[in-house]
């Protein structure tokens, strides 16, 4: 198998797998990241954390610091007050969710062990950390809440003092009767564990305030995907001009989430900036990652299923409990997550009955939030567990079990249990082309011979149903100022080349490429004239920016819609010049032509004209060659994609260890721009979910202290124990849209942990044991066989 | 502790003269005061690989050096590297294979490969794509799962050892 193929329906340019442009500045050194930014007058910021979990603020001496060499000031949490006006991580869709009250440094107390506390600005950040050594702070330290369940017993100690319990969050999902469902039927359970991990971006997270009082202007560079919420964010709680806060996305080393959330630094180093009317720089080091980043997952699900002595799938009933840290995320919430993973829970099968009861519980962790698939991996792996252990029960096949009840094609449009509502998934096609694409058979038939010889290996699936193009049904009903539409501003430049800038933003993925493609494809224009940019909310329209699968979906709609109204632009001027019917030309090769293709003037001449010599225009026909649109999703409130993942593995009873195999994907994500650009997202995706499945997990102590926050001691996937992965697609394009993308960012993620849960444990199977707990570590696996 | 220090070294082929605090990283020193900002710090205890550079022709982690230590030694980054077009193939090869993402990982994976495609073509072997996933496992990428930069190294590995593979691709292998 060579790199990725063109798609099937390939035009010019969309479709085709094409190599990023920007990419060969990020391959000469020459990226552009927050650290990289160097301001004149810039000071540094250190903070110093909290080494308690959970503890009463008490006296804060700074004085000798203040002293040290380089600083310039020393803040508390007293002295954002009267700058910056509190948030609150809750949104008003999420009936009854409570969250305390933040502010950038706290006052009262601290409640997780790396909190920033105090901060110190100096002339460099050495002697900013140097500061941080002569500080002293009292802290009285109370019990802290750490263990999930222990979190909701009565006895708890309650992190907000202001509230009863430790719950943030609860709802209830309840369609049909599930009581009746499980009459009669065969039932199975499970009782799976999801441990926290984290993004780990390779760019830790970096802010650079610059505050210029003379105009009152902030401008801040920052490592984020969403630039315009945090404009939103910055003037409204410090009470600026929106117009006048200014926030630059420049390169950014790695996302995934991560870097959309408000972190109290951020708003710790707005402030300072205001403060000192100078430019303030804070770059997270790698132990201050762990210690502050969002954490994903931390779940604990038990759900039933019944099923049918026929194989039919009939109702799941799910509890899912999850630990936050100690209040909810803002803007976003930490309840989303939890939101889906009950939601999605059975997503693509034909059930008639479905409960689920969803717990956000608080903890003193790190604050948890939306990281890549939020929600997805938890929804499938408990879906396809139970699914795979009732064809264990019933004696099917786990490919045909699916093959029995998955959402038929004649059913769409299609409704779920929990209320999400398909356009149109490829569930079987997907399923046909995995089985083909495995060589399931073949693969069977090896494990069987090999398991003869004590070689212990697995084959496991999983099926998901992947959110993607969010109307504003995610955040703007709830009240976030967070937008479900995307701006583009098309100018044609008087040379005749195209500038494009638009409001999704580029973190490797390949925003800028693909906008590039469907502007070219749209105008009729070459690739290389059409010039992309992102990541500048001064410079690029208001919209929602790259997060939840939407980059392709709806950036890639709005700006082939934009690319329609400038063509359209370009063509009156022409057919005024030319004396023609503006529906009788068209544009090809950076030229406008007869509707037969002969070329009749280039772009150049038509832009020389409208800039230079608009006198040679009628007086009727408008110069401008600068075209605004905004698009937004109207139709479906999300465009639903789907794909199956298949896994091989190699379990070693002897140690525990587990060697991947191989991983398969075959995927739908509609239209598919650039298969290059797919593919690796999709391998990237797997490799993470592979990460949740097999090392990543951030351990705590009793204490709620961080056991491994160490990129020696926190492990991620490395090249030697990653397999090669291999992809096939099925294109159902969403007809809401012309382009009819939707997305594929967080498909890879969404599955793999579930389809490796399933390959572990069917290799497990023949030895009498199971696994129901992620990661799948040696350790817990040679527990699960009763080793050790 | 920080009494400045006088450094002279060569960095991308060019002399250079600066005082520096003894306590200086040579990964703070390229990077704040050359502005050689190729160099990216993502752990700071070399667990991680992006901040590799060349000393003396041999790949470092310039965050596990202090400036000091290099005093009178060669160090190549990756901008000196790519403007010598030492590593053009290679960046050839991971452009058009999307062997990338973000990009941060990428100046010390580049180093690291161009170090190892120099010792196997020293040692007449093509290496496989195991040996490759294992050179690299001093080398954290979060975004690609690694593939396409063995891939890409794959590609370049055998065009020069003469069986040129101008798509880069390979063939399926468990």
């Amino acid at each position: 198998m060579s790199a990725a193929a063109d798609s099937p329906g390939a035009g010019r340019y969309i479709g085709r797998g094409l190599p990023r442009p920007g990419a060969r500045r990020l391959l000469a050194g020459r990226g552009r990241y927050t650290d990289d930014v160097v301001l004149p007058r810039m000071l540094h910021a250190a903070f110093l954390r909290s080494p308690y979990a959970h503890a009463r603020l008490g006296v804060i001496d700074v004085s000798a610091a203040a002293a040290m060499p380089g600083v310039h000031r020393v803040l508390t949490g007293a002295d954002f007050e009267p700058l910056c006006t509190p948030w609150v991580g809750t949104l008003s869709h999420f009936k009854g969710m409570r969250s305390a009250p933040q502010r950038p440094l706290p006052t009262d107390k601290v409640v997780w062990a790396g909190q920033p506390v105090v901060m110190v600005i100096a002339e460099t950040r050495a002697q900013a950390e140097d500061a941080l050594e002569v500080i002293a702070v009292a802290f009285e330290e109370l019990d802290a809440v750490v263990d999930l369940d222990a979190a909701r017993a009565p006895e708890s100690p309650v992190i907000d003092a202001g509230a009863p319990d430790n719950v943030l969050f609860r709802t209830r999902i309840e369609a049909g009767s599930t009581a009746s469902a499980f009459a009669g039927a065969e039932i199975v359970s499970v009782d799976l564990r999801f441990g926290r991990h984290t993004a780990v971006t390779m760019e830790p997270r970096a802010v650079l305030a610059d505050f210029d009082p003379s105009e009152a202007r902030l401008t801040v560079h920052q490592s984020t995907q969403t630039p315009y919420q945090f404009q939103d964010l910055y003037a409204r709680h410090f009470g600026l001009s929106e117009a006048r806060v200014r926030v630059i996305a420049p390169d950014v080393g790695g996302s995934f989430g991560m870097k959309l959330h408000l972190y109290h630094e951020d708003m710790a180093v707005v402030g300072a900036s205001l403060l000192l009317k100078r430019p303030v720089k804070f770059t997270a080091d790698r132990m201050e990652a762990f210690a502050s980043d969002i954490h994903a997952r931390d779940h604990r699900v038990r759900a039933r299923l019944a099923v049918g002595p026929d194989g039919t799938l009939r109702a799941i009933e799910v509890d899912d409990v999850t630990g936050v840290g100690p209040f909810s995320a803002y803007p976003r919430t930490s309840a989303v997550e939890g939101n889906q993973v009950v939601r999605l829970i059975g997503a693509p099968y034909r059930l008639t009955d479905y409960r689920a009861d969803l717990t956000v519980v608080a903890q003193n962790k790190v604050q948890m939030s939306q990281y890549r698939a939020v929600g997805h991996p938890i929804a499938c792996a408990v879906t396809e567990r139970l699914v795979d252990l009732a064809a264990d029960r019933l004696g099917l096949d786990p490919f045909e079990i699916r093959r029995r009840n998955y959402v038929t094609d004649d059913m769409y449009p299609h409704t779920t249990p929990s209320g999400y509502r398909f356009e149109k998934l490829s569930l079987a096609t997907c399923l046909e082309k995995l089985h083909a694409l495995m060589d399931y058979p073949a693969l069977c038939a090896e494990q069987a011979a090999l398991r003869a010889k004590g070689i212990h290996r697995g084959i496991g699936i999983a099926t998901y149903v992947e959110i993607t193009n969010p109307t504003p049904a995610f955040y703007g009903v709830g009240g976030a100022h967070i937008s479900a539409q995307d701006g583009c501003v098309l100018k044609l430049t008087p040379a005749g080349e195209v500038s494009c800038a638009i409001s999704i933003t580029e973190q490797g993925q390949g925003s800028e490429a693909i906008i590039g493609q469907i502007v070219a494809e749209g105008l009729g224009v070459d690739r290389d004239h059409v010039r992309v940019l992102t990541g500048d909310t001064e410079t690029t329209p208001s919209g929602g920016a790259t997060w939840a699968c939407r980059g392709a979906g709806i950036g890639g709609e709005t700006a082939l819609q934009a690319s329609r109204k400038l063509k359209a632009r370009i063509l009156e001027i022409a057919a005024a010049i030319l004396q023609a019917e503006p529906g009788t030309l068209d544009i090809r090769d950076d030229a406008v032509t007869d509707a037969d293709g002969m070329p009749r003037m280039t772009l150049r001449e038509v832009a020389n004209l409208a800039y230079y010599r608009s006198d040679l225009l009628p007086p009727d026909v408008s110069p401008a060659l600068t075209v605004a649109h905004h698009f937004a999703p109207r139709g479906y409130p999300f465009a639903f994609t789907n794909g199956i993942h298949g896994s091989l593995v190699e379990v070693d009873v002897e140690t525990g260890f587990v060697t991947i195999l191989k991983h398969w994907v075959v995927e739908d994500c509609g239209r598919v721009i650039n298969p290059l650009l797919v593919d690796e997202q999709i391998r990237g995706g797997v490799v993470q979910g592979l990460g949740a499945a097999f090392f990543e997990e951030c351990r705590y102590g009793e204490t709620g202290q961080l056991l491994n926050g160490s990129m020696s001691d926190y492990l991620v996937p490395m090249a030697c124990e990653m397999p090669d992965i291999v992809i096939a697609h099925v294109e159902t394009p969403t007809l809401d849209t012309e382009l009819g993308a939707k997305g594929c960012g967080e498909a890879g993620t969404a599955a793999s942990s579930g389809a490796a849960l399933n390959a572990v444990n069917d290799a497990l199977r023949p030895l009498g044991a199971g696994i129901s707990q992620l990661p799948m570590t040696p350790e817990r696996i040679l527990r699960a066989l009763d080793v050790i | 502790m920080s009494t400045p220090q006088s450094l002279s070294l060569t960095v991308n082929g060019t002399p250079v003269r600066h005082f520096v605090e003894p306590r200086l990283s040579l990964a703070d020193f390229l990077r704040g005061d050359l502005g050689l900002t190729g160099t990216h710090l993502g752990c700071e205890t070399g667990a991680c690989g992006a901040c590799i550079v060349n000393l003396d022709g041999q790949p470092v982690h310039a965050c596990l050096m202090l400036a000091v230590q290099a005093d009178g030694l060669r160090v190549d980054t990756v901008e000196g590297l790519s403007e010598a077009g030492t590593l053009a193939d290679l960046q050839a090869a991971f452009h058009a294979r999307n062997a990338l993402q973000c990009g941060f990982c990428t100046p010390g994976i580049l180093v690291v490969a161009h170090d190892c495609l120099g010792a196997w073509a020293a040692s007449g072997t093509v290496p496989s794509r195991e040996v490759i996933r294992d050179a690299l496992s001093g080398n954290y990428c979060r975004c690609t799962g690694y593939e396409a930069i063995v891939d890409a190294i794959e590609s370049v590995a055998k065009a020069r050892a003469g069986r040129s593979d101008p798509q880069p691709g390979r063939e399926a292998a468990i």
